[in-house]
């Protein structure tokens, strides 16, 4: 009746559905947070060249360079089901060719316990701002947005954009000097 | 123990093991129907997947399970991470949208990478493939569970464990009476 067999059956079934139904819990617990929060960015030096991207066309195409400063506090998105947050800075404009363009340009990952009090001066872009074309000299509307992925122990994955962007142009000529 | 087993089978009569057969097949046919069923709902051809490499890593680490959505009308946006697959390779690949330029038209096009890697994924496309686009595409992650996903992983990699774990659950299903 009570073998070795069916007393470690009714233990790991017991381990799993009570291993189950708290993750359950812990992904019920953090539903309905508001992960919000506001986050202040600007554009220090922005350029613009017209060279080959030999990494996809070969074709000329606009490339942006800039630097930029940004400042948020996302400390307390951090609760018992959040594992990491995934940052990434886009720059989203529109183009004769494209109704929407989104470029990441810059992303960071911070796992909890890891510092997330951001205060940035200067920063240098992670990724090349390529265009699809010819279209970011001299345009004037160019939106930067802070974004993040919430990782959490387990449960949905939420992007969530920071309150507050910023608006830049290009300027209106090539640079010629190297960058 | 093995002979306790036998004397349990010799002790059916047929309509027994007729009964022990079919609730063997409910089984089987109610696994298939949440499968397809879930197809259905998520709209994704796999709704579950498993995460095989360390590319997402840390976010996602090998063995953990995905849920998927592809509803055609949630457009594609950047940040996101999508499950595509390329020509050519058989495992579909999990990873984040790094660019994105959409026409007039509709038609999207975008470039992934993996958190984890150093480069874009132009080197993990179909030779001359520099963008993916909205066929490419399997599912979005929408909800993550951890280590779910190694039961499967072991399996695959130890074909006689999975032939073990099928032949014990098929045994203890067919032998096991209430």
């Amino acid at each position: 009746m009570y073998s070795v067999l069916t007393r470690g059956n009714a233990i790991l079934t017991y381990t799993l559905s009570v291993l189950a139904c708290l993750t359950f819990l812990c992904f019920l617990s953090t539903l309905t947070v508001d992960y919000r929060t506001a986050a202040q960015m600007n554009t220090v030096k922005v350029v613009v060249k017209n060279v080959p991207d030999y990494g996809a066309s070969r074709e000329r195409n606009d490339l942006g360079f800039l630097t930029f400063d940004l400042k948020t506090d996302l400390s307390h998105l951090f609760n018992w089901n959040v594992k990491q947050l995934f940052l990434y800075l886009t720059a989203e404009y529109i183009t004769p060719n494209n109704e929407l363009n989104q470029v990441v340009l810059w992303d960071k990952i911070i796992l909890r316990g890891e510092n997330a009090l951001l205060d940035f001066k200067n920063m240098n872009t992670k990724y090349y701002f390529w265009d699809d074309g010819n279209g970011l000299k001299a345009h004037n509307n160019v939106t930067l947005t802070l974004s993040w992925n919430i990782i959490p122990n387990a449960g949905l994955l939420p992007n969530i954009q920071a309150i507050g962007q910023h608006s830049f142009k290009f300027p209106t000529d090539y640079t010629q000097t190297r960058v | 123990m093995l002979d306790s087993i036998f004397d349990d089978v010799k002790r059916m009569n047929k309509r027994q093991f007729m009964y022990q057969v079919l609730s063997f097949g409910m089984i089987v046919s109610s696994a298939l129907m949440i499968w397809k069923g879930l197809m259905v709902v998520t709209g994704s051809e796999s709704p579950i997947v498993v995460v095989l490499s360390g590319s997402m890593e840390p976010a996602f680490h090998r063995g953990d399970l995905l849920f998927l959505t592809n509803y055609p009308e949630e457009p594609v946006r950047v940040g996101e991470i999508v499950v595509f697959k390329v020509e050519g390779r058989d495992i579909p690949i999990v990873h984040r949208v790094l660019k994105l330029h959409e026409k007039n038209n509709g038609t999207v096009k975008f470039l992934t990478k993996g958190d984890n890697n150093s480069v874009d994924d132009r080197g993990l496309y179909a030779q001359g493939q520099l963008w993916l686009t909205k066929k490419d595409v399997v599912g979005r992650a929408r909800g993550f569970l951890p280590y779910v996903g190694m039961v499967t992983i072991y399996m695959n990699e130890y074909p006689k464990f999975k032939f073990a774990v099928l032949a014990c659950l098929a045994i203890y299903v067919l032998v096991h009476r209430e």
